[in-house]
């Protein structure tokens, strides 16, 4: 810490030195100039020996050098001298630039060292200053050229890598953009150069190679990023959004957006791999007994209202599972399409889990120490409450509303925090509140698995009514409906705080679609059942039928007889197809619902509101019906559960997916279309991040539990046994040994059986359950250091803080002076002139001491900055001498601020 | 350093994608805004060819001086064409024009974010890449440490480095609106900043720097989210 500061003061004075040289001629310093004239014999003899060279050199240096002694010679003088003209042509231009040069080769004998020492750009000076007194040593001991050039090809390379570190990191610079402009150029023209003169011999033409290459590969980097995100679709519906509704309710719509994309690759990955094959590949429609209707549909098949109700011909197409063969291979790829369908089944789990996890994960990376979030609630609601991205009047009143509110609940809070008021009363209604509601739960359950197991019993009826027929889907969508705002009148009892309540509701929801779920999967399951129990004699039947049929009389024995028409073969129920049917209805039932509801709770209750307002009794728009909310946490659970339906139903339906998309794709612009027209801004406008996590975590619970029952049927159900991909195995997961067996080589075979081998799996198991505990233990230790690095910390403030209230005044004050003279420097430059030197050392010194309080060194700063910010850039000494001082600043505050997290070990 | 007219931009374009966090699309964009008819005082820019050479880019644009009607037609029809660059890198928009944008319309910190992007000498103007150092701290991408720097800036009324009793009494007002009934009484807000002070002044001083306020800045899970404007 210590001789960093001391490297600041050094240096910042060197450069008070360096910018007052042109006035002034250079004085003593003894700090920032020892190492320089140390130097001196060695810097100076080298240009004055080749000064007649130079122009012949200039020319010379971009192409490839001979290879010679004199060749790093030279390369070592085109670098003084680049790093001599480098600032000023920045600064001022070509032409100016090049008056300079011509003044700087006359110059050159005399300043050659204080020279270098100014116009190399700050990082680098630092670092030569250090290096300087080891080089000079090896002049001194006369060896001269090749040992010397290796140190500076060895500095040079380090100064490039430096200045390739400043250009990726600048645009996180707080700097104005002219400055970082200058900048960046200066750092890239130094690349530039340098980079050639690196390597050596058949070396540098590898090195070149690459440069370019990684050139190149950042460009194409940045352009596919800008293709990139010129795909992502709808950026400025979501604005608009953002800017009517604040950040919450926009997150809901790129929630939707993410949750497109995600459906978007799962579709690909179905269509590509499974159904397009089929299609293309596949025997025809009509070729076999489960690719056709069966006669006695036939009528109907096309009958919309049939097609409706995915039976008819939707049920026989490549839509359902049903209509796949069991065929090994297809078409002349030889595609293997029961291992394809398998395998697409599995990985759009994988895929969906992983792309869950990773975005969860990226989630948590900005977060860090949620813990101790509480102790700073008020910072939180002061500095970070404001949502920038309100763009609407409206909405920032409401913002306003509820700042305020927040504030004085916080500060109401703060002061009578233990203030209770009949808490038996309290106790007692949120009892009474659970209890109603976990009736609730209970009745929908039990009212779904009725209407299931009725269903069935429908089902076997004939001709039963529409009703009937989509009792199932009306009920659960209708129990999605009322059960939530019935939930809520309930909470009210429970007179929780709003956020509590919140998390309640959302709570209570996902109780409820989630036993809503599994009550119809149980019910499902219990159906499956019985289809298996009947499949044994559907099987006999048709055996019996095929037999009769070959071996009846009546038919000329010469000729053979035509294949039983594949329309009247009987067959099974495939209930692997009515599973997929039921949740593609499910699908629509529930998009229709949900676009229903929109309709008509909220368009047409905004309609109603504005139009009747004109001939009502009361306020309609500031009394009881007012416009809706948007109902983020609802619609994010309708959401998360409809992708839950769409895992657990796309093993049986390949086709869902694809529904699926459609559905996503309308209620993107269904329901923006609702939100911006009908709908009102919160009047509590909660933040999204906080809940962002917490939705995908909802997600991956809903995908685990919608994994379970498809996991379940792979593996302990029997397939149906003449529909589908699977038909006549045992198990669904056998096609994944047939195709070991038959298609890789054996030892291959053995080796996956081996790793099938609980004895090897159980291990694998109880090794993740330990890395799990040695993770959590270090994480535990981890923020535990933390707790107490943080403890550290604040003793440390505690400690310095009688120190620098002194010094910190001075400073300020100083620093004050300085901001009033830079900021009216055209008035005020006699006095700034005056300051230049002397007292900006002191200051420097000043700056120094306040250094050693890490806290509040950077902010004294990085409010220095934007005073002397707005001067273009830094120009060079010679030019200009009025604004000598607040370049002088810059540089201060950069060096300080940039150097301490750059400067490399010494 | 120069070339032709659409190598330029294309150069000028590829830096500013370097030093900012801004895509292609969303920098032609913002030079759309602040060049577009209504938010370009001409007479203004006339002047700021002469005043504001000391800058690289100003130097370079130092084409055929344009009249008003005929840039203003080719801001409108081609945004990304030389001589609406030029003109308008050369172009400073004044705060109010700026203010009037629907993204900032509404934004109670509107005034404090120009001034403290704003890099002219009286502070009252915005030029096209100060606009875009705005755009590129509030862009989606940028990282929690400029977007803390920054609106440590933004809260800091005074200039003077430090978050003071004042500031934050402003910072409040901001907050809680213009209107009498949101508006918090002089005993709650004494509360509120004490409770402030209490929570984030780490070194006891009576003051928020900047080192303590990222401190604060960087635990919240929604500041980097809610800091943002998108254009």
């Amino acid at each position: 810490m210590s001789h960093q500061v001391k490297g600041l003061k050094e240096e910042a004075r060197g450069r008070v030195k360096g910018q007052a040289r042109s006035s002034s001629p250079p004085t003593g310093d003894r700090l920032g100039r020892r190492p320089a004239s140390k130097r001196g014999p060695k810097a100076q003899g080298a240009p004055g020996r080749r000064g007649a060279q130079r122009s012949q050199k200039e020319r010379a240096g971009d192409s490839p050098r001979p290879e010679s002694p004199q060749r790093k010679q030279t390369e070592r003088r085109r670098l003084g001298e680049e790093l001599g003209k480098q600032e000023p042509s920045k600064a001022e231009g070509t032409r100016k630039g090049r008056r300079k040069r011509g003044e700087r080769s006359s110059l050159k004998e005399q300043t050659a060292p204080s020279k270098k020492e100014k116009e190399i750009p700050r990082k680098e000076e630092k670092l030569k200053r250090q290096k300087k007194p080891r080089s000079s040593s090896l002049a001194s001991s006369g060896s001269g050229g090749e040992s010397l050039s290796e140190e500076e090809l060895a500095r040079i390379l380090e100064q490039v890598e430096e200045k390739k570190k400043l250009i990726a990191t600048m645009r996180s610079k707080p700097w104005p953009m002219a400055k970082k402009l200058t900048e960046l150029r200066e750092a890239q023209e130094f690349v530039e150069k340098y980079e050639g003169a690196l390597g050596k011999g058949k070396g540098k033409r590898l090195y070149a190679c690459k440069m370019l290459l990684a050139k190149k590969w950042v460009k194409f980097k940045r352009d596919f990023d800008n293709f990139k995100t010129q795909c992502i679709p709808w950026e400025m519906k979501i604005k608009d959004i953002e800017s009517h509704f604040g950040s919450s309710v926009a997150s809901y719509f790129i929630f939707l957006r993410w949750m497109y994309g995600v459906n978007l690759v799962l579709f690909g990955l179905i269509f590509g791999l499974v159904i397009i094959p089929e299609v293309l590949m596949g025997m025809p429609y009509g070729s076999i007994p489960r690719k056709t209707v069966p006669r006695a549909e036939e009528e109907k098949a096309m009958d919309f209202s049939v097609l409706w109700d995915f039976e008819g011909y939707i049920k026989y197409s490549a839509l359902f599972y049903g209509y796949y063969n069991n065929q090994r291979t297809i078409g002349w790829l030889r595609y293997r399409l029961p291992m394809a369908y398998f395998m697409v089944g599995v990985s759009v789990f994988g895929y969906s889990l992983m792309i869950v996890i990773r975005s969860m994960a990226s989630n948590t990376q900005g977060s860090t120490g949620e813990g101790e979030s509480d102790s700073f609630t008020f910072s939180f609601k002061m500095f970070t409450s404001w949502d920038y991205l309100i763009g609407n009047s409206e909405t920032a009143d409401n913002k306003y509303a509820s700042i305020t509110t927040s504030f004085k609940e916080s500060i109401v809070d703060e002061q009578e925090s233990n203030k209770e008021e009949n808490i038996h009363l309290t106790r007692f209604l949120r009892v009474l509140a659970n209890f109603l509601i976990i009736c609730c739960l209970c009745g929908s359950g039990y009212l779904i698995y009725f209407v299931v197991k009725r269903s069935q019993q429908f089902s076997k009826m004939q001709n039963v009514s529409w009703y009937e027929r989509n009792e199932v889907e009306i009920v659960m969508s209708l129990l999605g409906m009322f059960c939530p705002p019935l939930f809520e009148t309930i909470a009210a009892l429970e007179n929780y705080h709003p956020r509590t309540g919140l998390k309640w509701q959302l709570g209570r929801i996902f109780a409820l679609f989630l036993g809503n779920l599994y009550t119809f999967l149980l019910a499902l399951m219990d159906d499956v059942h019985l289809k298996l129990a009947n499949e044994e004699t559907i099987k006999n039947i048709t055996h019996w039928t095929l037999f009769n049929y070959y071996n009846s009389s009546g038919w000329n024995e010469s000729v053979p007889r035509p294949p039983l028409h594949p329309a009247d073969v009987p067959r099974g129920s495939c209930w692997e197809t009515a599973v997929g049917i039921e949740f593609m209805r499910l699908t629509v039932s529930d998009m229709l619902v949900t676009y229903i509801t929109i309709l008509l709770g909220d368009f047409l209750r905004a309609c109603f509101v504005r139009f009747m307002n004109y001939c009502w009794c009361w306020d309609l728009e500031a009394g009881f019906p007012s416009y809706a909310e948007f109902d983020i946490s609802g619609n994010v659970l309708g959401l998360i559960f409809n992708q839950g339906m769409i895992w657990m139903g796309s093993f049986y339906a390949p086709g869902l997916v694809g529904i699926n998309v459609l559905r996503l794709l309308t209620s993107m612009y269904f329901q923006c279309w609702a939100v911006m027209s009908s709908n009102v801004p919160h009047e509590r406008v909660f933040k999204a991040s906080r809940s962002n996590n917490f939705y995908m975590g909802l997600l991956l619970l809903v995908l685990f539990l919608s994994l379970l029952p498809v996991a379940y049927t792979i593996m302990s159900l029997p397939p149906s046994f003449d529909c589908g991909p699977f038909s006549g195995k045992n198990r669904m997961y056998d096609v994944l040994q047939e195709t070991i067996e038959n298609d890789f080589p054996t030892f291959l075979g053995k080796i996956f059986a081996f790793l099938a081998n609980p004895g090897l799996i159980i291990p694998a198991i109880l090794l993740m359950f330990l890395a799990i505990y040695y993770l959590n233990s270090v994480s535990k230790s981890l923020s535990q250091a933390n707790a107490q690095l943080r403890k550290k910390i604040q003793a440390l403030h505690e400690v310095e803080k009688s120190h620098k209230s002194v010094k910190g005044k001075a400073t300020a004050r100083d620093s004050g002076d300085t901001l009033k003279s830079s900021s009216k420097n055209a008035t005020q430059l006699q006095l700034t002139k005056e300051e230049t030197s002397p007292p900006s050392a002191s200051q420097s010194q000043a700056m120094d001491k306040k250094a050693q309080g890490p806290g509040t060194s950077n902010s004294a700063r990085g409010t220095l900055l934007p005073v002397s910010g707005h001067l273009p850039i830094s120009r060079p000494p010679g030019v200009r001498t009025d604004s000598g001082h607040p370049p002088s600043q810059t540089h201060l505050w950069r060096s300080a601020s940039g150097k301490s997290a750059q400067r490399p070990p010494h | 350093m120069g070339g032709s007219g659409s190598r330029l931009s294309k150069e000028l374009l590829a830096e500013y994608q370097d030093l900012t966090f801004l895509t292609k699309q969303e920098i032609l964009l913002s030079m759309y805004v602040v060049s577009a008819p209504h938010l370009v005082d001409n007479e203004q820019q006339a002047r700021s060819g002469n005043e504001h050479t000391g800058t690289p880019i100003a130097e370079r644009a130092n084409g055929s001086p344009l009249s008003a009607r005929a840039h203003r037609r080719f801001c409108e029809l081609l945004p990304q064409e030389q001589q609406s660059v030029e003109a308008s890198l050369r172009a400073q928009v004044s705060f109010e024009r700026i203010l009037s944008l629907p993204e900032l319309k509404a934004n109670p910190f509107k005034e404090r974010i120009c001034r403290v992007f704003s890099t002219s000498p009286t502070r009252d103007r915005l030029s096209f890449e100060d606009f875009l150092d705005l755009l590129s701290v509030f862009s989606d991408t940028a990282t929690p440490d400029i977007k803390s720097h920054y609106a440590f800036r933004i809260f800091d009324f005074d200039d003077d480095g430090t978050l003071n009793r004042e500031d934050l009494s402003q910072l409040v007002n901001c907050l809680t609106g213009e209107s009498e009934d949101t508006r918090l009484s002089a005993s709650e807000m004494k509360q509120l900043i004490d409770n402030i002070l209490e929570e984030s002044d780490i070194d006891r001083d009576g003051t928020i720097n900047l080192s303590e306020f990222q401190h604060v800045i960087s635990r919240s899970p929604d500041f980097a989210s809610s800091f943002k404007i998108v254009l």
